[in-house]
């Protein structure tokens, strides 16, 4: 073996051991400071994961676009639902009294909402976006109550890592990390453009999530569970959208 | 002018000697050219097939911040949609392929430009943009341009000295799809994700709102689409096996250039 081709023996294997290692590295960190998606595995984890990790590192704290009222969409667009279910139907019929949210997992008191209790909450406004996976998007104003309130209220235990939703229609679920629960815009909305939620929009009551697509703005949510381990949940890749082929992560 | 690249490094600089046919054997193109070449080539057609699926959920395009199936497009592609909720008026939707193409555009995304910030890195740092894709002054004349333009035109064959370096005009093109293209696609890409234009807000509003960015994204994807057959053809022209040859081995002998 000549001088030559065992230097680059040694400097390849040491190259390739570092590489390694800094990968094993970096895997440790990622998973330590909540930069892995519960959907990395897989053929297509690798891009879901970086762009996780980035936009963790990136916008943890930035606040959605937010836009002026005379940039309000005139015609909104409210995208086609299945028909719904009776349990949905019957509180339609007593106009949503009955409606109530129920929040349980790890908090210190886990409870039960009525719309109107929401709404008797400090409530707050956005002009935000709705942006489709699909390529369009329109603009409305939504009043609710920030997330964040509704979790100081149930007080959530420090170990809590991820916030489950659930739409009162079956297999309708998503779940995001507590920097998105946390944030001053994820709303429990339950108004739109100065009036009521309309049904066709998620009333009486939508998750909004602004910095991510708007599948992750579940319709119809009627419960919430705080949790620090979403592989208890369906198939365990953190919502119902990894299941169908979609990110978990839908601020891409 | 254009033949004196460093392809034509004096032979002492060699050190291993290869099946020499024409005397020169020191390879045409780098390790890491020729790498990020193919792995830019199979992320770019993965990018163009997951778009092109990613366009059939919406076929329509807008112009501004918003649009929807209930404003005025700015123009449609005429095919059926995967999605029953946009009247393409064909009575008939498509297969939804959305979840998996859209992966495979995000994660392809990734590694191209990872790829690309390496090669850029290496192009600056090697000398490869330098002496390589700037044009050399005297080459930079409507005169110069225009008598490769001719040379084209007469659909000769390159001469030798094609093979070993870059005309004017593939210099000028090479720059404008790396430094302008490139750039203009992952900036357009980039803001139409909620998240980054939360932190970049700039990213989406210098472009017109999300929509044109849209617009736009499928525009810039549609000269890539242009150069790539464009340089297909001419490589194609230029002979095809040896071509390929110099960009997968780094060298192609001058006697099977002729061939």
């Amino acid at each position: 073996m000549s001088n030559i081709s065992r230097r680059k023996l040694i400097t390849t294997g040491l190259a390739a051991a570092a590489g390694v290692s800094g990968l094993g590295v970096a895997a440790h960190l990622a998973q330590k400071y909540g930069l892995v998606p519960p959907d990395h595995s897989g053929l297509y984890g690798l891009g879901e994961t970086l762009t996780y990790a980035s936009q963790r590192l990136l916008t943890r704290h930035s606040m959605a676009r937010q836009f002026s009222r005379s940039q309000i969409s005139a015609r909104p667009l409210a995208n086609e639902l299945a028909p719904f279910n009776d349990s949905f139907k019957r509180l339609q019929a007593g106009n949503f009294a009955d409606w109530r949210l129920t929040v349980d997992g790890l908090v210190d008191r886990p409870a039960a909402f009525s719309v109107d209790q929401l709404r008797n909450y400090p409530s707050s406004n956005q002009i935000t976006e709705v942006v489709c996976e699909e390529g369009w998007s329109y603009v409305a104003e939504w009043h609710g109550v920030p997330l964040s309130h509704v979790l100081g209220l149930v007080g959530t235990q420090p170990h809590a890592k991820y916030v489950v939703y659930f739409s009162i229609e079956p297999d309708w679920w998503e779940s995001m990390d507590m920097a998105d629960a946390m944030h001053p815009q994820t709303f429990l909305t339950y108004g739109m453009n100065g009036g009521d939620l309309p049904v066709g929009f998620g009333g009486p009551l939508r998750m909004r999530v602004p910095r991510q697509l708007g599948y992750k703005s579940v319709k119809f949510i009627t419960h919430l569970t705080v949790t620090d381990n979403l592989k208890k949940f369906g198939k365990g890749l953190g919502s119902a959208s990894p299941e169908g082929g979609y990110a978990w992560y839908a601020g891409i | 002018m254009s033949t004196l690249g460093s392809t034509q490094a004096p032979l002492e600089a060699v050190a291993t000697p290869a099946p020499v046919v024409s005397g020169r054997s020191e390879p045409r193109r780098t390790l890491l050219v020729r790498v990020t070449h193919w792995i830019t080539t199979l992320c770019f057609v993965a990018l163009l097939v997951s778009g092109a699926e990613i366009v059939v959920s919406h076929p329509r395009f807008y112009w501004g911040e918003t649009g929807t199936i209930l404003t005025t497009p700015l123009f449609k592609i005429p095919i059926p949609s995967s999605r029953a909720l946009v009247p393409s008026g064909y009575g008939y939707v498509m297969p939804d392929q959305n979840g998996w193409s859209r992966a495979l555009h995000f994660q392809s995304a990734w590694i191209v430009v990872l790829t690309g910030l390496l090669y850029v890195i290496f192009g600056f740092v090697s000398g490869h943009f330098r002496r390589e894709l700037v044009p050399a002054r005297a080459d930079l004349s409507w005169r110069g341009i225009r008598s490769v333009i001719a040379h084209h035109l007469g659909f000769e064959r390159g001469g030798d000295g094609d093979a070993w370096s870059y005309n004017v005009l593939q210099r000028l093109s090479y720059l404008f799809v790396i430094f302008v293209l490139f750039p203009l696609v992952i900036w357009t890409g980039l803001a139409l994700s909620p998240a980054f234009d939360s932190a970049f807000p700039a990213t989406v509003t210098l472009l017109g709102g999300r929509q044109s960015a849209r617009t736009l994204h499928f525009f810039i994807s549609l000269a890539l689409v242009v150069f790539l057959l464009v340089h297909v053809a001419m490589v194609w022209r230029a002979g095809f096996a040896s071509r390929m040859r110099a960009m997968i081995m780094g060298s192609a002998s001058e006697a099977k250039e002729r061939i």
